[in-house]
């Protein structure tokens, strides 16, 4: 086993105990990044989703404004807007706000739900337009009101369309996660590029690291598909 | 009036340089999927398997990765060869890795993957009838997929391709973290440099949604001349 160890770290000197540590803490950061935007980003973008179905222009028109500017700029660019952008603001730095966003951790979440919760708010519209009348119209039988309607009927059954490309955003973000490593956080990525510098060895920082983005994307897929199954449960055929 | 402190031209430059680089890895990725479909259709399991660890692959690593891997990974390749070169043969050769190449082929190769499963998609959309009358007329196997798949897959690939197109094009800003001279670059040397991350960057966003939205336009009237032989129903 020692032997196979050693063996295995002068194969690939990067392997070291520091690295391996540093690995680690980055994708502690990038779970926790994107885990957060996530989350945060999908309770913004239910409530955004029925505001920009309405239909009074005043109320979706600055929804689809949002939606339209954040999905029709690279991420990189809101990234810097918000890094270097937070600490221009005339007096923040003598707010506590300050000591929040000196860290780039929280310029950098904040840029990731925004940009996810455009692209979430879009999905989810499409999915609520797609509610068949006939639903609402049951449900308007049964005299439920506005409220009870969204709750029980519309939103539970957007879900169902939307969970797929959810999925997607949910990858996407993953993978767009890694540009954080551009405004000096050690995230998964700063963590490769830092082991690429120590060592100079491009091939082994990066594809040790590739597997690793490998091996979450397929616990995500893994977990959706698991997700999928139980919320369309109702569409299997009783044979398959 | 915007006053961009003497960047002005630079950032223009920038700008063309993030169009050429997006028209060229459109070009790549396009060549691509269709070589990924062709490769993912064919009978040949070999093929299959190879397209569909491609495809894979790339949607299992972010794009930063896949660039950063590229550009300092083919750097590192080249010296070897160089060292090489010189150790056997005494030849002095030696080339910078470019960050433009390198971004061209990354942003090629991962939308080349989206392509792939768009290319698939609307090959098998194609009716199989066409392709048997197309061979009932002895059309050879090339001269069947020039004329009558390619085009009337076309139709079917339209909106996504479009689609793959739109983030191409965002994902074009990563090159400036390998110190490609893009406009994001530009911008972020700018911004530094005066404090003014917001006189930058505004303008810069700006372009790409500019971009974005006329390509929306664009891609709109395709999609609609590719469907004009087309009733909708409804």
């Amino acid at each position: 086993m020692e032997q196979w160890i050693a063996g295995l770290q002068e194969q690939f000197p990067i392997l070291t105990p520091a690295t391996l540590m540093q690995y680690w803490e980055g994708m502690v950061t990038t779970v926790q990044l994107v885990f957060l935007s996530l989350i945060i980003g999908l309770v913004l973008a239910v409530p955004l989703a029925i505001l920009r179905t309405a239909r009074n222009p005043l109320v979706c028109t600055p929804v689809w404004a949002y939606t339209y500017v954040f999905r029709g700029t690279p991420l990189l660019i809101q990234l810097y807007i918000i890094y270097y952008g937070v600490a221009q603001i005339p007096g923040i730095q003598e707010t506590f706000w300050w000591t929040v966003f000196r860290e780039p951790f929280y310029p950098a979440l904040l840029a990731f739900t925004l940009n996810t919760a455009a692209y979430t708010t879009e999905i989810i519209r499409g999915a609520i337009v797609a509610t068949p009348a006939g639903e609402i119209e049951a449900a308007k039988a049964y005299g439920m009101d506005w409220w009870l309607r969204m709750r029980r009927i519309v939103l539970p059954s957007a879900a169902r369309r939307a969970i797929q490309a959810y999925s997607n955003e949910v990858i996407f973000m993953l993978h767009a996660s890694a540009i954080a490593s551009v405004v000096t956080l050690v995230d998964l990525t700063g963590a490769a590029r830092n082991a690429y510098s120590n060592y100079y060895a491009p091939f082994q920082a990066f594809i040790f690291v590739a597997l690793l983005y490998m091996m979450l994307t397929f616990i995500l897929v893994f977990a959706f598909r698991k997700l999928e199954n139980h919320l369309l449960k109702h569409q299997k055929s009783a044979t398959g | 009036m915007l006053d961009l402190k003497g960047y002005g031209p630079s950032l223009l430059e920038g700008a063309f340089v993030t169009i050429e680089l997006a028209l060229l890895s459109l070009l790549l990725a396009l060549t691509l999927g269709l070589l990924g479909a062709s490769a993912k259709l064919s009978g040949n399991p070999v093929l299959r398997g190879l397209a569909a660890t491609y495809t894979t692959l790339v949607r299992g690593v972010p794009d930063l990765v896949m660039m950063l891997l590229f550009y300092y990974g083919g750097q590192v390749t080249v010296n070897m060869l160089s060292d090489y070169l010189y150790y056997q043969y005494g030849i002095d050769f030696f080339f910078q890795f470019d960050p433009f190449i390198s971004g061209v082929t990354t942003i090629g190769l991962i939308f080349g993957a989206y392509m792939t499963e768009t290319f698939r998609g609307a090959f098998l959309a194609v009716e199989t009838g066409q392709i048997e009358a197309a061979r009932a007329y002895g059309f050879t196997r090339w001269h069947t997929f020039r004329r009558v798949m390619v085009p009337q897959m076309l139709r079917h690939a339209l909106p996504g391709i479009g689609n793959n197109w739109q983030v191409l094009l965002k994902t074009t800003a990563l090159v400036s973290i390998i110190g490609l001279t893009d406009m994001v670059r530009v911008a972020e040397q700018a911004a530094k440099a005066e404090r003014m991350p917001f006189h930058f960057f505004i303008p810069v966003a700006a372009v790409y949604l500019t971009l974005t939205a006329c390509s929306e336009l664009l891609i709109h009237w395709l999609n609609k001349r590719a469907n004009v032989g087309v009733t909708r129903e409804s």
